[in-house]
């Protein structure tokens, strides 16, 4: 497959130009091409935001839900189903603001679904507000003074709570991007990928240029599954490393958790409840 | 005891209450004797009052014992098995000067007679103050003059998987208890006449309505429930996890009521059967979910096991004080169906119909019930879930599936993600026929008007209303919901020729059969189980007919038989003495 084979006619993108949702668009459509998933098993869930609006602008099944609140219904999709592909997509608002209490028991419940963060630190819809990852200082409508309360670091909380798979990627850099997200979604398991991006039109502090000169890459001998160094790796501040921080493959899904497909993996909507059976439960309330 | 009477309908049988503190275990004993009565020949409805902690307090449980099927919460009280020294003052309006009370007459200190049977000392006797509950069963069933093999039967049921010596000590306690019952009784000193026995009811299920929920959740294609604990409708979510293994049910308590019911949308999304158990509290934080299904039109499931609020309430008591809730729950406009069983059986048809009305009309379909009826068991012949209809309504897509395309109707065809070639999307903005996002304000008002029609269809009669009566009638009995055995039980006992009763179960839309009987009525007597007459509201709203008395109650019990026959019988007896002085 080809990345443009994603590609909708006639989607009205809604986004400023320059700004770092298209790089983000872009990145997915040539991972979900390279890992042949075919738009009909792929469903896109997202929430409320710019960053949300992105599963109308490429050919898939798609939940479009409420603000903060696509993880649950990501993870009850994939638990329906478990031969989609289920990708929940977002901004930094959505998923870690108003979604923040979904988001942090979708780690430990860790359903097999990649979780997209465009992070770019402010509230693009609603126009410039701070968002829980926007740096102290920075000045807005709302905070007049400038932001006072600490950042939300997403990657330390993640590793924190031994998320299956933690990564941070840079909409500037496609191809790398392309690479990590590949790696997301094959990983059987919530995989979190935090993606930096500029907001041209409210983030005047977090631009493209900051964002290239305040990343690297992790180095190549960093060892994902070394969950201490990968916490190391997420409280820097000098730079923000790029690239999987953590792994760990110990970590059941939680669909093969479920009794409902312990002896048969047909999807829910392929089965009808056994009534004999059912008939025989209530009997054995007779005595 | 006495048969039926006009006074005091409830009489069709013995009730008898078990009372005590939490931690006493007086469900123990409400369950061996719910056993060992029914299997001997009695039909048994059983209901309960409990405070909200897990030790102490002061609790009860009401057991009527009959020779016919009653299902109605009777105040009167028969026989008081007291197992402790607050049980009586507890009770004290409940009580009169024929109630029975057996206990330890020492430990009791009342300056009433009592038949004196010290549960604690004679458990003791038998090994562990703990057998007490034992002790109080084989007491009553003592009373009743039944075989002591079904009070074996039921302990060693109770006890299944315990070590063979607890069980033995727990039987040797009970026989203690139930010869000194059955002295008593043959003494003639107990005063208790049992009722009729009926044989055929010795084999039939003893089923709660969480259960009965539960179980036609099932037969209604259920296979996802998601939800957060509250008090009462928390039964339900454990009733289907249990049946999770068995049925392939996806039961997952979710980390809040918010995420449950997102869950359940992403579930039939995804093409399963989802529903959500909570209480008004918990509904509360789902409203904005509501909002969403409406917007994407996906079927969902939603019971309200009511609950007295506001806030937080009583926890642990009845009212049907959620409807107004149900029924403007979510912003925005968009059609929805209320159900509220009138009864446990009721509960186990009208759950597996929620499933197949929601799947149908693509619509939140709410079940309202209430303490009451989701605590109370009885023994019920009748749940059958064969033929229940369950088949998805969903399509394979075609390529150029569009979610919401425009139909005369409103229903679109409704196709999952991965069936069938098309793709599905929903979104909760306004969007166009495939679900995209729009801000074609033309097409906003087309989107509307279709979502709307199928508040057309619903106004039909989905759940038909319950009559009972003369066709004549002059004054309709009104109520919803759990209070129809009582409203029926007391206007049983009445006997007036121009007084009909009118019960519903669909309680929005109102089915249009119901709407005629109201427009017949000269008189309608409304009973609810809240302050405010709320269904009462909703009908005058709907027809016009603002109802003429309003028998309400909010101290967070259910209504006793007893209460309403003496409430229809005085505003009856008004109406008679007005029109007398009119002639
Ligand atoms: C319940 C609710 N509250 C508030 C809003 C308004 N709202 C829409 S998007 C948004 C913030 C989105 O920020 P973010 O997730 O960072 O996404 P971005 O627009 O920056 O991509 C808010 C507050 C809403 N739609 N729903
Ligand atoms: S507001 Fe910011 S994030 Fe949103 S589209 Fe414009 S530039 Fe991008």
């Amino acid at each position: 497959m080809e990345a443009k084979d994603f590609n909708l006619e006639h989607a009205a993108i809604a986004w400023c130009p320059g700004c770092g949702n298209f790089g983000i668009l872009n990145a997915l459509k040539g991972a979900l091409a390279e890992l042949d998933i075919a738009p009909e098993g792929l469903v896109m869930v997202s929430g409320i935001g710019q960053a949300a609006k992105t599963p109308h602008y490429l050919k898939c099944n798609f939940f479009n839900g409420l603000h903060g609140r696509a993880l649950p219904a990501a993870t009850a999709i994939k638990a329906a189903n478990p031969g989609l592909t289920v990708i929940a997509e977002s901004g930094d608002g959505d998923m870690y603001g108003e979604g923040g209490n979904h988001w942090l028991h979708t780690i430990r419940r860790n359903p097999n679904l990649t979780n997209l963060v465009h992070d770019n630190m402010v509230y693009g819809l609603t126009k410039g507000q701070a968002s829980p990852t926007s740096p102290q200082g920075m000045i807005t409508p709302v905070q007049v003074r400038g932001v006072v309360n600490e950042p939300f670091n997403p990657l330390a909380a993640a590793i924190a709570l031994d998320a299956s798979f933690v990564a941070r990627a840079f909409s500037g850099d496609l191809q790398q991007t392309k690479e990590i997200l590949k790696q997301a979604i094959r990983h059987p398991g919530y995989a979190l990928v935090d993606i930096l991006h500029p907001c041209v039109s409210f983030n005047k502090l977090n631009t493209f240029q900051w964002f290239k000169e305040h990343t690297e890459y992790l180095d190549a001998g960093h060892d994902p599954s070394d969950r201490e160094a990968a916490f190391a790796q997420a409280l820097r501040t000098d730079r923000l490393p790029l690239g999987v921080f953590y792994l760990n493959r110990e970590r059941r899904p939680f669909e093969e958790t479920l009794p409902a497909y312990a002896d048969r993996s047909e999807p829910l909507y392929r089965r009808r409840p056994d009534l004999a059976k059912l008939a025989a439960v209530i009997a054995t309330r007779r005595d | 005891m006495s048969q039926t009477n006009q006074a005091t309908p409830s009489r069709t049988g013995v009730t008898v209450v078990i009372a005590g503190e939490a931690g006493q275990g007086i469900q123990t004993v409400e369950y061996l004797l719910a056993k060992i009565l029914k299997s001997e020949g009695y039909h048994i409805f059983a209901s309960k009052e409990y405070m909200s902690r897990i030790r102490g307090g002061a609790n009860s449980t009401a057991i009527r014992v009959s020779s016919a099927r009653v299902a109605a919460y009777a105040a009167g009280i028969d026989l008081l098995v007291a197992l402790d020294r607050e049980a009586p003052a507890h009770l004290a309006d409940r009580l009169s000067p024929a109630t029975i009370i057996v206990g330890d007459a020492a430990g009791l200190g009342l300056d009433r007679p009592v038949l004196d049977i010290p549960f604690a000392a004679i458990a003791a006797a038998a090994g562990n103050k703990l057998f007490a509950n034992s002790v109080a069963s084989g007491a009553v069933a003592g009373l009743f003059q039944v075989d002591f093999a079904g009070v074996e039967r039921a302990i060693a049921a109770y006890f299944r998987g315990k070590p063979q010596a607890m069980v033995d000590q727990n039987i040797a306690a009970a026989r203690t208890g139930y010869e000194a019952g059955r002295e008593l009784a043959a003494a003639g000193r107990a005063g208790l006449t049992p009722p009729d026995k009926d044989a055929a009811v010795a084999g039939d299920p003893i089923i709660n309505g969480s259960e009965a929920l539960a179980l036609g959740a099932v037969a209604g294609g259920c296979n996802f429930i998601a939800s957060y604990p509250m008090s009462p409708g928390t039964g339900v979510l454990i009733y289907l996890s249990q049946f999770a293994a068995d049925f392939g049910i996806v039961a997952e308590q979710a980390e809040d009521e918010i995420a449950a019911i997102n869950m359940g949308l992403g579930a039939w999304y995804a093409g399963a059967r989802a529903m959500v158990s909570t209480s008004g509290g918990g509904f509360a934080l789902m409203t904005e979910a509501v909002s969403l299904a409406g917007m994407i039109e996906s079927p969902m499931v939603i019971h309200i096991a009511g609950r007295p609020g506001p806030a937080t309430g009583l926890p642990t008591r009845t009212e049907q004080g959620d409807l107004e809730l149900a029924l403007y729950a979510g912003h925005g406009e968009f059609p929805r169906l209320i159900l509220a069983p009138r009864s446990i059986d009721a509960a186990f048809y009208r759950t597996a119909e929620a499933f197949q009305l929601a799947d149908r009309f693509q619509v939140p379909v709410f079940i309202l019930t209430d303490q009451f009826l989701v605590d109370s068991f009885l023994n019920l012949p009748e749940l059958d879930p064969a033929g229940l209809e369950n088949e998805p309504r969903i399509v394979a897509t075609p390529a150029d599936y569009r979610r919401y395309e425009l139909t005369p109707d409103g229903l679109s065809p409704r196709g999952i993600p991965g069936h069938g070639a098309g793709l599905v999307g929903v979104d909760s903005d306004e969007h166009d026929e495939a679900g995209h996002i729009t801000e074609d304000l033309e097409l906003r008002v087309r989107m509307v008007d279709k979502r709307l029609r199928k508040l057309e269809l619903l106004r039909t009669d989905l759940v038909p209303p319950l009559f009972h009566g003369p066709a004549d009638y002059r004054t309709l009995v009104v109520g919803w919901g759990s209070t129809y055995p009582a409203i029926r039980e007391a206007l049983a006992g009445l006997d007036r020729p121009d007084v009909a009763q009118l019960h519903l179960e669909q309680v929005y839309p109102l089915p249009p059969s119901a709407v005629a009987y109201l427009q017949k009525a000269e008189r309608i007597i409304l009973v609810e189980n809240n302050a405010t007459g709320q269904f009462g509201k909703l009908l005058r709203q709907e027809t016009g007919r603002a109802a003429s008395d309003r028998i309400l109650k909010y101290n967070g019990m259910p209504f006793a038989v007893e209460e309403l026959a003496e409430r229809f019988a005085a505003l009856l007896t008004a109406d008679t003495a007005a029109e007398g002085s009119a002639v």
